[in-house]
């Protein structure tokens, strides 16, 4: 079914004949947009503090977070995986910084952040492992990961919690502080997102994940080292998972057990919103990114258009629904239109 | 190298059926052994694990888990997963509340229960055999928007003026003996389960669609259709159990039986399933059922924590899935070696 959505993303300079994929694609990111502004205008129109500067910076700050996990599963869905561990992960890295940082005062915050993406990168190397060695579909894996990552976490903190006052003042300004008007943490975002939408769509291995989620069998055929693929995009999903962990304890300041419990449901969502497709090989970390958006402007929206906050779950879980639905429909229009042009292919 | 392949979503199955199906019945057999040798030992070394008291309290704890586990069998067996399970329950929970506090008798509201869990579950099966999206994503879907609905029904608060007839039985013993009320019938519900799968046609067509859903259409089994209701069945169960937490604890809440459709999916691949689908017993399910929630049972007794419980609850998910697949490597490596032993005299 995915074979027909071959990646033809965010490189400009590809002028294959197949406009239609084009417009597909480029309607998904616009169709995105629309819905953004859509709802950001239907908001502000109920209360014009809703796109005031402090506003928009709240919602850029939690979309942050969010961001960064969906570029990480992003890697993993395009090959057809999943990664249901990344809440956790989170949780583990931040708490574990978070305590770093309290017994280590004088932590420079860079060092801090590659403590996290190290944590991460493990539990990362842990879900790879078992799925490609020990052949546990991915689900399973990362489900039971959930849990053990989540255990350990509980046991680190013991009940016990970390708060602003107990962390380095460096460490909570960073989570703060901004340059030219714009917070430290988006700007970590924003690299990562370009950072990773340059090696899906330019390097080799990105390149190869694609194929991957595509047809693995074909991949396999066609010398792709997949084992070595899938261990890099399960390492990278929990790597930005940890950075994620240690922006949360930046941005927080406080850190207990609970920690990004049930993210890993926003995440799923907002990849899946974003346009990148469940069973693997296509989408990028930019639609990624803009389905995350458009999950925090709407949770950040409900208080404003007087809905009840109860409400937000629900609403992740239809937008879930509707964007695989939607998928689906596209899919099914494009492959049916691309047998009639191209049935003289096979 | 056939049979090692890395496992798809889709079902990776094997050439050597052979191996396979032996390796399965093994499998089976060691859960039971283990799940009796874990029982021995446990009422031999853990102080009030072998009490009668305790083990009407472990059957209360094993009902929601054994009655969600039978359905999500059935569905694991063709080759589908239905994550929604808890969120179903924890919804009909809500549903449940609503009503008792809007006046409607407990009569008519248990009944009414069951069948919201029907409709609910009969949305997963529409999204999934109607319009064909993977099972995976329809239900970590329905997850969150049914749980986010519980939420939105009853917000934090609970309900829990239910009457103590109701709730007392739910609890209580068959008269004087120390055997719970419940038993009984999820006996009974887990032995018709049993039998569907086991010695019917409609158990073969099942099995036979989650071993090769495209044979299995082309044999004039309804594919599509037995998805549908099995996905109708898993939330009947589902709103059941509802009725049966929410009286057990006496309370109507959200977010009751959150996050138990872990336990449920690593019962199920404990006692044997394939999560590929096509292969799985309810025998060994009941098993691995029986064993997740004694051992759980065990160790709070033993004075673990609970946060030992969740890793240990997640290590054994992976690990019922990993065991097999380790086994199968094994006996693949063995097999060769011999036939290479055997094949090397001739040449």
């Amino acid at each position: 079914m995915t074979l027909v959505a071959r990646p033809t993303d965010s490189a400009p300079t590809t002028r294959t004949g197949s406009t239609l994929l084009d417009a597909v694609l480029r309607f998904r990111a616009l169709g995105l947009l629309i819905a953004l502004v859509a709802m950001v205008a239907a908001t502000a129109a109920v209360n014009s503090r809703f796109v005031s500067q402090q506003s928009i910076r709240d919602i850029l700050l939690g979309a942050a977070i969010t961001i960064l996990l969906a570029v990480g599963m992003t890697v993993v869905v395009l090959t057809r995986g999943i990664d249901l561990s990344v809440g956790s992960v989170l949780g583990l890295s931040a708490y574990v910084t978070a305590d770093f940082l309290q017994v280590n005062p004088g932590t420079p915050v860079p060092v801090a952040m590659l403590l996290g993406l190290a944590i991460g990168a493990g539990c990362g190397l842990v879900n790879g492992a078992v799925i490609h060695f020990g052949k546990v579909p991915a689900l399973v894996a990362t489900l039971g990961t959930l849990y053990v990552f989540r255990g350990i976490v509980y046991f680190v903190a013991g009940g016990s919690r970390i708060n602003a006052s107990d962390m380095p003042r460096g460490f909570l300004d960073f989570g703060t502080d901004r340059v030219l008007g714009i917070p430290y943490l988006i700007i970590v975002s924003l690299v990562v997102v370009v950072l990773a939408g340059v090696f899906l769509s330019r390097y080799r291995a990105g390149r190869d994940m694609y194929a991957l989620g595509s047809s693995p069998e074909a991949a396999k055929l066609a010398g792709i080292p997949a084992g070595r693929r899938l261990l890099t995009a399960y390492v990278l999903c929990g790597a930005l998972a940890g950075l994620g962990g240690v922006l949360h304890a930046a941005r927080f300041g406080t850190v207990d057990a609970s920690a990004g419990s049930g993210m890993e449901l926003n995440v799923v969502a907002a990849v899946v919103v974003g346009g990148v497709a469940i069973f693997g090989g296509s989408g990028t970390v930019f639609g990624a990114a803009l389905g995350a958006l458009l999950l925090t402007v709407i949770s950040n929206a409900l208080p404003v258009l007087s809905v009840d906050q109860f409400w937000q779950q629900a609403i992740v879980g239809a937008l879930i629904l509707g964007a695989i639905g939607l998928d689906r429909f596209v899919g099914l229009r494009v492959s049916a239109s691309l047998r009639r042009k191209d049935s003289h292919v096979d | 190298m056939s049979t090692e392949t890395a496992p798809d979503r889709v079902a990776d199955r094997p050439q050597s059926g052979r191996l396979r199906s032996s390796r399965m019945v093994g499998w089976d057999g060691a859960v039971v052994v283990v799940t009796a040798l874990f029982i021995v030992i446990a009422a031999l070394t853990v102080e009030h694990f072998g009490t009668s008291r305790n083990a009407g309290f472990l059957i209360l704890d094993l009902a929601p888990v054994l009655l969600l586990a039978l359905p999500m069998t059935l569905i694991i067996v063709t080759g589908e997963i239905d994550l929604s399970v808890a969120s179903t329950v924890g919804l009909t929970s809500s549903a449940m509340g609503v009503m008792w506090n809007n006046g409607l008798p407990l009569e008519t509201i248990m009944p009414l229960c069951v069948v919201i869990g029907a409709v609910l579950g009969a949305v997963n099966g529409i999204f999934v055999t109607a319009l064909g999206l993977p099972s995976l994503a329809v239900t970590i879907g329905t997850l969150a928007l049914y749980r986010g609905l519980a939420f939105v029904l009853l917000g934090d608060t609970a309900v829990a003026d239910f009457p103590r007839d109701f709730t007392g039985w739910t609890i209580g013993d068959l008269g004087a003996s120390s055997i719970p009320n419940v038993l009984i019938p999820m006996l009974v519900i887990a032995g018709l389960f049993a039998a569907v799968l086991h010695a019917t046609p409609t158990g073969r067509a099942i099995v036979a669609t989650g071993a090769n859903a495209t044979a299995a259409s082309f044999a004039g089994i309804p594919v599509g259709r037995v998805k549908f209701w099995l996905y109708v069945t898993s939330g009947a169960v589902a709103g059941l159990v509802g009725v049966f937490w929410t009286l057990r604890y006496s309370s109507a809440r959200a977010d009751n039986a959150a996050g138990l459709e872990l336990t449920v999916v690593a019962a199920v691949l404990l006692g044997g399933v394939s999560i590929f689908g096509g292969k799985g017993t309810l025998p060994g399910v009941l098993a691995g059922v029986v064993l997740l929630t004694s051992l759980q049972n065990a160790l709070r007794l033993a004075d673990v924590s609970t946060e030992a419980l969740t890793v240990v609850t997640g290590s054994l998910l992976i690990v019922s899935v990993l065991a097999p697949n380790v086994v199968t490597a094994v006996r693949t490596t063995l097999s060769r070696r011999r036939a290479r032993l055997r094949m090397t005299p001739t040449s």
